[in-house]
């Protein structure tokens, strides 16, 4: 994007919430970084390059989350070449799109973390990685495809480790700085859900208006729109600006509509991971979703839940029952580091007593950070 | 024959539904009518928890996820307790039946399955209305006080109660009971999901030692008098439990336990009502295997041991009856199905609670072979455990971080 700052909007303390450029009229034009053999350039100067033009944000530390500290030493670099989540884009697809971007953005990745690069595939998927790169396999539904999940099964975040993750849309944008010679943050976002009139892939830019993007691609009616999936994603409406990492935009009914003796009915079109509707008797049908709760918050009572949707070697009810009770000692033990909010959100979907499992775990890892 | 019967059927849907809707319609404005002066800054405001409990009880509210997920699992406590309820009722109904059938057995009378079972009805159903009043009235006093919604734990506890109850129970008594254990089983913890004990355990166990008199001896069977009967001869008010004591070869048969046609409290007697019960909380994946399957492995497993260091100077002794007795006898398997399992109660991780189940049924027939004295030794077993339950997930926990450690 290339333009002229028309406005900078604040709220309160103020706290920048959005810029808002005026964009160049006759296209976009770019700064020239220069095209250079990655293999040619030295650890220092890519990360200089990737500080100067913007794409460092794309990479992430563990433990936290956050936009990895430039001069911090990764044990390695983690990449999820797949997306797992319901409706996610096909990222195989995506990066055929961009081989040569996909691939020199790997490259670049592999120089950065002590030369440790490990990628994780599906089954049967083909990548054009760097020789370095350790390559591995993760079969399975939702979270699989999650770099938490990937990092635990490969090499477990330890004690006073970092590690940088890179989401695989993210690298072809790396990769264009390196190949192409220029910062462009466009991506194909996938349009997904009841609410779109037809799920397809777009062409936006990072920052660009949602109601630019959702034209006449949203439906008409009571519909939630999501920057992201509907387990992680954050909610939004068509006059904010498409996130820095958003991949996909979900639409699907709002369910604010009470259900008349909706606990008592037998339930032959609801989704349950219990089978105490009966649904589960036909297993393959497919659901119409929507944000009802089904229910209202509870204490903690039925146990085993958590533990099917996540595989980890983690106990998910003690770890967050550690984090209420911001007991430091017991959430290192118990794995708070290897963690993020997305890698428990099934838990929260599960959740029979409607536990809001995600804002615990960002409670936990804000309470480490800053006290601990 | 089956074209015809679902020609028939639609409509006869088409009309249910109509009329749920009609029902739904006129609850839902009289609702929003009522709902005023509940709501906050409204005169009734303190009672707006009773309100919320009647109102999500008729109706899923409207509530949409906020942060956090935006879909979520159609499961909530509600629908838990409702498939715990559906379990209860196999030895629900066969225990009225038993009722009928041990009272007209006593009198020598040949009573049809009918008058046996609403001969039962009548002496089951108070029993039941009673507890629930009383335990639901605790927790909506709770619920109006502390200013929390009403849970719905005591959908469960409140049948649970009457069916491990004796028949000839006062029903002041159950009303104690009902009162007692909601209030220090589980509101002083804080709710469902807070409590250490098992409520509806809780509140026999008070029972039998408030009132021993009334909670052992010949108080198995309504004795209540049948105009020109007496007992029949010979007829004895001892359950297997305190006859296996004296002398196992008097037992009744295994069938006859296996199927429930003994003595006993209300619900516990058949073995094949409970292991149906099982099943539907196996298949709904709300109750857990690993706890029940590992009470019986327990109690059987501590049975066969007996068995091998029995006194050969002693062939009658207790120790001698068949390990396998012990899982019919009794309120084992109701113990096992129904009560060991509360996941609150019990052991949280899925190692512990092997562990937990096996002491279950260890300890049981520990109890029943050396303390003559507590006939039911499932009831005392699991509320021991229950109390020893966090420390088995401590011992879980510590082999859990160690096991961490090592990989990381």
């Amino acid at each position: 994007m290339s333009g002229e700052i028309a406005e900078i909007v604040r709220g309160a303390k103020r706290h920048i919430l959005e810029v808002r450029i005026l964009t160049d009229k006759a296209g976009v034009q770019y700064r020239s970084f220069g095209k250079s053999a990655v293999s040619s350039l030295s650890r220092e100067a890519v990360i200089k390059q990737m500080l100067e033009s913007g794409v460092w944000a794309y990479v992430k530390q563990r433990p936290y989350g956050l936009i990895a500290d430039p001069e911090a030493n990764p044990k390695a670099v983690f990449v999820s070449c797949f997306d797992s989540a319901p409706l996610a884009p096909d990222v195989e697809f995506l990066i055929d799109q961009e081989a040569e971007n996909f691939k020199t953005g790997l490259q670049v990745l592999s120089m950065l973390g002590n030369g440790v690069l490990h990628l994780g595939i599906r089954p049967g998927q083909r990548i054009d990685a760097p020789e370095s790169a350790h390559v591995h396999t993760f079969s399975g539904p939702h979270p699989a495809g999650n770099v938490g999940i990937q990092i635990h099964h490969i090499d477990p975040i330890r004690a006073d480790e970092t590690v940088w993750t890179v989401a695989a849309q993210d690298v072809l944008i790396i990769g264009r700085l390196f190949h192409e010679g220029r910062y462009r943050a466009d991506r194909f976002v996938a349009l997904c859900g009841e609410g779109m009139s037809k799920p397809c892939y777009i062409n936006a830019v990072s920052g660009q208006r949602m109601d630019t993007i959702l034209d006449k691609h949203l439906k008409e009616g009571h519909f939630r729109v999501i920057q992201g999936n509907v387990l992680t994603g954050k909610r939004s409406d068509t006059k904010d600006s498409l996130s820095f990492y958003t991949n996909q935009i979900t639409a699907i009914p709002e369910g604010d509509q009470p259900e008349f003796l909706g606990w008592l009915l037998p339930g032959f079109g609801k989704l349950s991971l219990s089978r105490t509707f009966f649904s589960w008797l036909s297993p393959k049908r497919s659901y119409h979703l929507d944000t009802n709760m089904h229910g209202e918050e509870r204490n903690f009572v039925m146990t085993g839940e958590y533990e099917k949707v996540l595989p980890m070697n983690i106990l998910p009810v003690f770890l967050l029952k550690s984090i209420m009770a911001r007991d430091v000692e017991r959430m290192e033990q118990l794995g708070i580091y290897e963690i993020l909010e997305e890698d428990l959100a099934l838990c929260e979907f599960v959740c029979t007593s409607k536990i809001d499992v995600q804002k615990i775990v960002s409670e936990g890892l804000d309470y480490m950070r800053t006290e601990a | 024959m089956s074209q015809k019967a679902s020609i028939i059927c639609v409509p006869r849907l088409n009309v249910l539904k109509l009329i749920l809707r009609i029902h739904y319609a006129i609850l839902q404005k009289f609702l929003a009518s009522i709902k005023p002066p509940f709501a906050k800054g409204g005169k009734l405001e303190k009672f707006h928890p009773a309100f919320d409990a009647f109102e999500t009880f008729l109706f899923v509210p409207g509530h949409t996820s906020d942060h956090g997920v935006h879909v979520r699992d159609a499961i909530d406590l509600k629908r838990t307790m409702m498939a715990v309820i559906l379990s209860l009722f196999p030895p629900l109904l066969f225990g009225i039946w038993n009722v009928g059938y041990q009272h007209h057995h006593a009198f020598g009378m040949d009573a049809s399955m009918m008058d046996n079972f609403m001969f039962g009805l009548w002496r089951v159903l108070p029993i039941i209305v009673v507890s629930y009043v009383a335990g639901l009235g605790v927790e909506f006093i709770f619920a109006i006080w502390k200013g929390h919604s009403v849970n719905e734990g005591y959908l469960v506890t409140g049948m649970l109660i009457p069916l491990i109850m004796p028949v000839t129970v006062p029903l002041w008594m159950v009303a104690l009971g009902a009162i007692f254990c909601t209030l220090i089983g589980k509101e002083i913890f804080g709710g469902t999901g807070m409590n250490f004990m098992n409520p509806a355990l809780l509140a026999r166990v008070f029972l039998f030692f408030a009132f021993p008199a009334f909670m052992s001896g010949d108080i198995w069977t309504d004795l209540s008098p049948e105009a020109g009967r007496a007992l029949v001869d010979g007829w004895s008010g001892a359950t297997n439990l305190v006859t296996f004591d004296g002398n196992y070869t008097h037992l009744q048969s295994a069938s006859d336990m296996f199927f429930g046609f003994e003595q006993g409290s209300i619900g516990e007697t058949s073995v094949l009502a409970c292991l149906m019960g099982a099943l539907i909380l196996i298949i709904t994946g709300v109750g857990s295997w690993r706890i029940m399957v590992s009470v019986f492995v327990g109690g059987y497993l501590m049975g066969l041991l007996f068995n091998l260091v029995a006194p050969g100077s002693n062939p009658l002794h207790s120790m001698h009856t068949p390990a396998y007795y012990h899982l019919l006898m009794g309120g084992f398997a109701f113990g096992a199905v129904y009560m060991a399992t509360d996941p609150v109660s019990g052991a949280h991780t899925s190692a512990g609670k092997y562990i937990y189940g096996f002491l279950i049924g260890a300890f049981t027939v520990v109890l029943r072979v050396f303390n003559p004295a507590y006939p039911e030794g499932m009831m005392l077993s699991i509320l021991l455990m229950n109390v020893f339950a966090p420390l088995i997930d401590q011992l879980v926990l510590e082999q859990h971080i160690k096991t961490r450690l090592k990989r990381a």
